[in-house]
């Protein structure tokens, strides 16, 4: 096949690409430019799309043996991905980028022009399988379960993954990084990047601040007593018990909990820690990477955060909301997370959670 | 390289002595040294002492846009001229003298077509003419071909005692240079335009004038340029000079032609293609706009076909960015980020220019197609 290997400087991508070549592709890669005003360095495991990001880039694909190319697409990367992100903390809920950047830069714009311009798909480093089935091309989890990345995965459709090829889903990092080595790469001991791309410093609190404003309110408790003050609701996330900053104590000295972020009036709702117990879960807006869940109960699992534990559910899927009964409850849970489901390693589908109790 | 370089320089690969030396091998390499130099004298029409190495075309717009600025700067006359179209070998220059010598800059406006607008410059010059401490324009531009009228900005300039600049790179051994016609006080040319090495440069510069030096050491070039002469670049630098003047008028006449049936095919390909540049073109370069692409998308596909074009600059990230010399001639943003240069050269054939026609259908429908 013809393909485009994303290479975003890193060690994964660039073995991917190796391995994509290895396997007979006629591959191209192709670095995302997605900052328009990029850092020079790069500072540790933080941030990534540095010039020097780029630059190693270019020096894998020379090693590799592959042409090379930048593609600009900061324009994109900030409507769909830095304004979501801000949007969606400003609405009180808790997004993830990472997503956000797959379903609609690196499987959709990259993928659509890569098809247009005569690819038949992308090639990236991330950590998921896909499988030939009787029900089609399907996306499973990795074998390194410390790596597996379909959580972020779980928005591509059917169409999408079909043209998605991931070579590193059945290999364990460390071998990943030996075999860099091997093939003289010498990104073979770059640090993995953590963390959101486009917030160097790691202070996503700060960050947020700087664009949303640090507008004081209220830390109440379910009664609506005021318990302490915040600078800026969205800084927080459900479920957090640290950096709250209370000096009044709780009636029974137990620990308090974020349990609601209100955006509209700047409040901060604290409790106890029962009060987090989620025992259902509604989706919107739901992916389905195979066949669409039915009004038919099934059972399953459903994952909420990136590398969260795999919960045993029943899920169904009508008037185009998911449902999803938990076996357990499941504390601290917040809304705009997406809630993934699987079947056994098989991605069913994600939908953006907007309800819970 | 063309042959003549390569051997010049693979010769002297077996020479021993730096041709600053005194000693026998000292004096074998400056013999060689000199020659080049006169060899490049002959080639752009100035006296051997005029001839200026440097380490690149850069260099030599460095040197001689600062050291020309820098002779003549005082209280009053702070004026830097250059054109909205110049390399960024002039611009990043002109825009460091801006930053901390706390020069003005003013860049010359084109028309349309590309050339300077002359009516702006003389206007300019009645009324700033006493601040003005350099004017530098380029010979040809780089990205659309479009021939600059010199001759005239040095009648402009003359009359007002400004010393012009002028980067000559692109128009070396492409069409007639004469240092002595034109009547400019400096001019760079470069080796590897011609089929001479990368990293090797000249300024020329007036007889007797001398101006502040960028770099300090030896005082090897008139205390102007120091560092060890590379005379390896040097040999293959004049060798490829030689042979660029040898045949040059046929050249160009030859390179016209396909220069011609290469607008002809791509006009009858994509008959909404727009060509950039008009009035006097250098014969080698064409500059097109093809509405409704990306030009980093058109660069891919044909580079995958064995064509190697050209977009505009890189940032320092690799990101393509809008050419400012297309900005400059009244394209939009969008329209700049849609163009692509090629290059002829007289190593060119029809059936070169045939082949690279018969992609445009394909690659353009695929980049707009593309262009989501």
């Amino acid at each position: 096949m013809k393909v485009i290997a994303a290479m975003s400087g890193g060690v994964d991508s660039a073995v991917a690409a190796a391995r994509a070549v290895a396997e007979g592709h006629e591959v191209i890669g192709v670095h995302l430019a997605l900052s328009s005003n990029p850092q020079k360095y790069r500072s540790g495991a933080r941030g990534c799309c540095t010039v020097e990001d780029s630059h190693d880039a270019r020096r894998a694909a020379d090693v590799i043996g592959i042409p090379f190319y930048i593609w600009d697409m900061a324009e994109e990367f900030h409507e769909g991905v830095v304004e979501n992100f801000i949007s969606e903390y400003a609405a009180g809920r808790t997004p993830n980028p990472c997503l956000r950047c797959n379903e609609k830069i690196k499987f959709a714009a990259v993928l659509d022009r890569a098809r247009a311009m005569g690819f038949d798909g992308v090639v990236t480093g991330h950590y998921a399988r896909t499988r030939e089935s009787s029900i089609g091309k399907t996306l499973h989890r990795a074998i390194d379960n410390s790596k597996d990345q379909s959580y972020v995965l779980s928005v591509l459709t059917v169409e999408q993954i079909q043209g998605a090829i991931f070579p590193l889903g059945d290999t364990h990092k460390v071998d990943i990084r030996k075999e860099a080595a091997e093939r003289g790469l010498f990104v073979a001991n770059k640090p993995d990047s953590h963390d959101i791309c486009f917030v160097p410093s790691g202070d996503n609190a700060g960050w947020l601040r700087d664009r949303l404003g640090s507008e004081v309110g209220p830390i109440v408790d379910q009664s609506g007593k005021t318990l302490g003050e915040h600078r800026g609701a969205y800084t927080y996330t459900i479920g957090q018990r640290k950096g709250l900053g209370l000096t009044v104590p709780s009636e029974d000295g137990s620990p308090r909990f974020v349990l609601k972020i209100e955006p509209k009036s700047n409040t901060v709702v604290v409790g106890a820690r029962e009060e987090l117990a989620v025992n259902y879960i509604q989706g919107e807006n739901p992916v389905w990477c195979g066949p669409a869940a039915t009004s038919q109960e099934t059972r399953g699992y459903v994952q909420i955060r990136a590398h969260g534990e795999a919960l045993g559910c029943t899920y169904s899927y009508r008037d185009n909301f998911l449902d999803v009964n938990l076996d357990a409850p499941l504390f601290g849970l917040a809304t705009g997370q997406a809630a993934v489901i699987y079947d056994d390693d098989r991605v069913v589908g994600s939908a953006t959670i907007c309800l819970t109790r | 390289m063309v042959a003549a370089a390569k051997r010049a320089l693979a010769d002297q690969m077996d020479k021993l002595g730096n041709p600053s030396s005194l000693h026998m091998y000292g004096r074998a390499t400056r013999k060689d040294v000199e020659e080049s130099r006169e060899a490049i004298a002959r080639a752009v029409a100035c006296r051997p002492s005029e001839v200026i190495f440097t380490g690149s075309g850069t260099e030599a717009n460095n040197t001689a846009l600062k050291g020309l600025h820098w002779l003549r700067a005082n209280e009053k006359r702070n004026l830097v001229v250059i054109s909205e179209i110049e390399h960024h070998a002039i611009f990043d220059p002109a825009q460091w003298l801006a930053d901390y010598e706390k020069a003005e800059v003013i860049k010359l406006p084109v028309l349309a077509s590309g050339e300077i607008d002359l009516a702006f410059l003389r206007k300019l010059v009645v009324e700033r003419g006493n601040e003005i401490t350099v004017i530098s324009v380029m010979h040809s531009n780089n990205e659309t071909g479009t021939i600059q009228p010199v001759a005239e900005i040095v009648k402009i300039a003359n009359g007002a005692q400004i010393p012009v600049h002028c980067d000559a790179v692109q128009s070396f051994g492409k069409i007639p240079l004469s240092f002595k016609d034109l009547g400019v006080t400096a001019l760079t040319i470069s080796a590897h335009k011609i089929g001479g090495p990368m990293g090797i440069g000249a300024l020329i510069l007036q007889h007797g004038l001398e101006i502040p030096a960028l770099i300090h050491g030896g005082g090897q070039e008139r205390e102007i340029r120091s560092g060890t002469l590379n005379t390896p670049s040097i040999a293959a630098f004049a060798a490829a000079a030689s042979n660029a003047a040898s045949a040059q008028a046929e050249r160009a006449n030859f390179v016209s032609k396909l220069r011609e049936l290469f607008i002809a095919g791509a006009k009858a390909a994509i008959p909404d293609l727009i060509i950039n540049g008009s009035g006097e073109q250098l014969p080698g370069i064409i500059n097109l706009t093809f509405p409704g692409t990306e030009s980093d998308t058109l660069l891919l596909l044909f580079d995958a076909a064995g064509v190697a074009c050209s977009t505009g600059s890189a940032c320092s990230a690799g990101v393509h960015e809008p050419s400012h010399v297309l900005m400059a001639m009244g394209h939009s943003q969008v329209s700049a980020q849609s163009s692509l240069r090629f290059s002829l050269s007289y190593l060119n054939s029809e059936s070169d220019v045939a082949e690279v026609i018969a992609l445009f259908p394909s690659v353009i429908s695929r980049a707009r197609a593309a262009n989501l």
